[in-house]
């Protein structure tokens, strides 16, 4: 077994494209289920429309680079909004259910026959990152420490990555502290005494919808130009229950959490599958388990992490012990 | 002492108000602050409220009282905003208010409390209380990424929650959670809560409900306290001992409708007040004619079917 392997692409993963992209799908996800205590079982749509907004305008419609960024975050934007005007006003299922069914259908006229020219149906759409390369400061070249090295575009992504990361939490914490945030709090806690207590509740769970699928968005972008190319079945259901996981494991309501967790949980994904796979293939297992099967093993390892988890640290890693123990009065 | 005597003077001025206004139901006060017209709520065929004309008087404590399924709590949903009426009409300082969302009902002055209280459990027991103060410069999304633009104002605030903890008795719970205060406790943060908002009427749903009676006391105390100075308090009760102690006013909803008002002391041998209670039927002992008549109907019956057979 090639130890020397795992280790560098499980340290890899830790700061890699899927981690930057899960975090700030995460960040999102926070913002609406951590403090506002909406549902949006969605969030894969709102990078899948930043994503595409971005790559239509610039792949088939020729424009520039930054005319796309500003149509994807108006494309998110209006997305918050459609989902959050009629579903707000009601109980809390009713945006769950709302926004579950809205990203399949973003993701199925994505993928469409129909708009096969726009959207270029089930292969996606490729040829919208060129700008952002022609931007990169870095020369050509490998960047790292030791033998974990990215190459100067792998480097460049992830510098944006990390720096929209950062940006993202130094937000979330300047508005968690506010005034603001204490509206926020309180309306997941009780959306009826908040509205005794003189807030417009409508509106404050939508800043909190359009922010969260903001830098979700922002993740999209990111995915999009980190593989120079997008296809819709990347925003499937299964993108936002990662992103909910991620949450969880870092504790919700916590700055860093989304952070924290979307690295651990790639480091988790990408060691247990590598180790698997190289078991695998020294014969560790005999004929017990074969090399295609390994990818569906990893995530029966992951999810029973996750479960021993929440059973033993149900606050999740930031989590405050006490703030749980309160639910169970 | 000072404080004694204020106590009496605006108790005094409320009872004065209410000096020789007839017990009956819709009648009208001198210095009304809520005025309601002919409010109906249905839900489907039932209809729970349907009040034709009931006033509020400034300065009083004013008891909302009836039997289980009166549609008191309803009533307060409509006048506060929670719900909507399907008819009518009230106006809150002379300002109509039907249709008016919740939260530009409480900013307008008029705040109400819970039958179930509703603490903000996972935060302290200060952000409660800053949580109630009104115009906050940092509610506002883009100002809230400036904290040097609201910190003084959240200063003010958290001085004025510090004192009404103090008066609440709450002070040394201030960074617990809300949701490890004791059900009592949670209906005094819920009273201070509503207090920063700065209301001038108070509408308390049950607040004695669940309370522990060593509470009781204090907890009336803090009802009289709103009175004093110069709020409007409407509450919903249905401690009788209470509604007698504290109110100056007394109105008793029936199914949706108000059928009585009065004076504590007077209402509650109100003839109309017992029959909502008890039932308009209700099993008086039996007179001895009654009795005799009603042996005489037996044995006339059993004489006809002995005939019958003959």
């Amino acid at each position: 077994m090639d130890w020397n392997t795992i280790f560098v692409t499980t340290v890899k993963a830790s700061i890699g494209l899927e981690t930057v992209v899960y975090a700030l799908a995460a960040i999102g996800v926070n913002i609406q289920f951590g403090y506002a205590g909406l549902l949006n079982f969605g969030q894969a749509a709102f990078l899948g429309v930043a994503a595409y907004g971005l790559a239509v305008i610039v792949s088939t419609f020729g424009l520039s680079f930054w005319l796309g960024i500003v149509v994807g975050l108006a494309a998110t934007v209006v997305l918050a909004f459609l989902l959050g005007i009629p579903t707000l006003r009601l109980r809390a299922d009713y945006l769950a259910i709302v926004t579950i069914a809205a990203a399949e259908i973003v993701r199925l006229v994505f993928r469409s026959v129909a708009f096969k020219d726009v959207f270029g149906g089930s292969d996606g759409r490729q040829n919208f990152s060129g700008d952002f390369y022609a931007m990169n400061p870095y020369a050509p070249g490998s960047y790292g420490i030791g033998p974990i090295k990215f190459d100067e575009r792998t480097t460049w992504v992830l510098t944006v990555g990390w720096i929209l990361i950062a940006l993202s939490c130094v937000l979330v914490y300047l508005l968690m502290k506010s005034p603001w945030g204490r509206v926020l709090k309180a309306i997941r806690e009780d959306e009826d005494a908040v509205r005794s207590l003189g807030k417009n509740v409508f509106s404050y769970k939508m800043q909190a919808l359009v922010l969260g699928g903001v830098i979700g968005c922002l993740g999209g972008f990111i995915f999009g130009l980190g593989q120079a190319s997008i296809q819709p079945d990347l925003f499937g259901t299964e993108f936002t229950f990662y992103a909910y996981t991620i949450v969880i494991l870092g504790g919700a309501a916590r700055v860093f959490s989304p952070v924290v967790g979307a690295a651990i949980f790639w480091v988790l994904l990408v060691f247990v599958g590598n180790t698997l796979s190289e078991a695998v293939g020294a014969g560790v297992f005999g004929s017990a388990i074969t090399v295609t099967q390994v990818g569906s093993v990893r995530f029966i390892l992951v999810g029973l992490g996750l479960m021993l988890l929440l059973i033993f640290r149900p606050q999740g890693i930031f989590g405050d012990k006490r703030e749980i123990a309160l639910d169970a009065r | 002492m000072h404080a004694d005597t204020t106590v009496t003077s605006k108790k005094a001025a409320a009872l004065a108000a209410f000096e020789g206004i007839a017990s009956e139901p819709g009648v009208p006060k001198p210095d009304p602050i809520l005025v309601i017209e002919k409010v109906v709520r249905r839900f489907g065929g039932l209809t729970a409220v349907d009040v034709d004309h009931v006033e509020v008087q400034r300065g009083s404590i004013t008891a909302l009282i009836g039997p289980n399924g009166a549609g008191k709590t309803t009533f307060f949903n409509q006048l506060t905003g929670f719900d909507t009426a399907d008819e009518g009409s009230w106006t809150f300082n002379g300002k109509p208010l039907r249709g008016v969302p919740a939260h530009r009902v409480a900013r307008n002055g008029m705040v109400r409390t819970f039958q179930l209280t509703k603490a903000l459990s996972k935060l302290t027991v200060m952000e409660n209380m800053r949580l109630g103060a009104q115009n906050q410069r940092g509610e506002n999304f883009f100002r809230a990424l400036i904290p040097s633009s609201w910190r003084g104002q959240e200063d003010e605030i958290t001085e004025r929650a510090e004192e009404l903890l103090e008066r609440f008795k709450l002070a040394a719970k201030r960074d617990d959670f809300a949701g490890s205060l004791s059900g009592g406790q949670r209906k005094l943060l819920e009273m201070a809560r509503a207090l920063m908002v700065g209301p001038e009427l108070v509408m308390l749903d049950e607040p004695m409900a669940g309370v522990n009676p060593a509470l009781t006391q204090s907890l009336l105390g803090h009802v009289k306290d709103l009175r004093e100075e110069g709020m409007t308090v409407l509450f919903v009760e249905h401690d009788m001992d209470m509604v007698r102690d504290i109110s100056d006013w007394v109105i008793v909803m029936a199914q949706g409708a108000v059928i009585a008002e009065g004076p504590p002391d007077t209402i509650m041998s109100d003839n109309r007040v017992i029959d909502a209670y008890l039932g308009a039927h209700h099993d008086a002992p039996m007179s001895a004619e009654e009795a005799e008549e009603q042996l005489q109907e037996a044995e006339a019956e059993l004489e006809a079917e002995i005939e019958e057979k003959a």
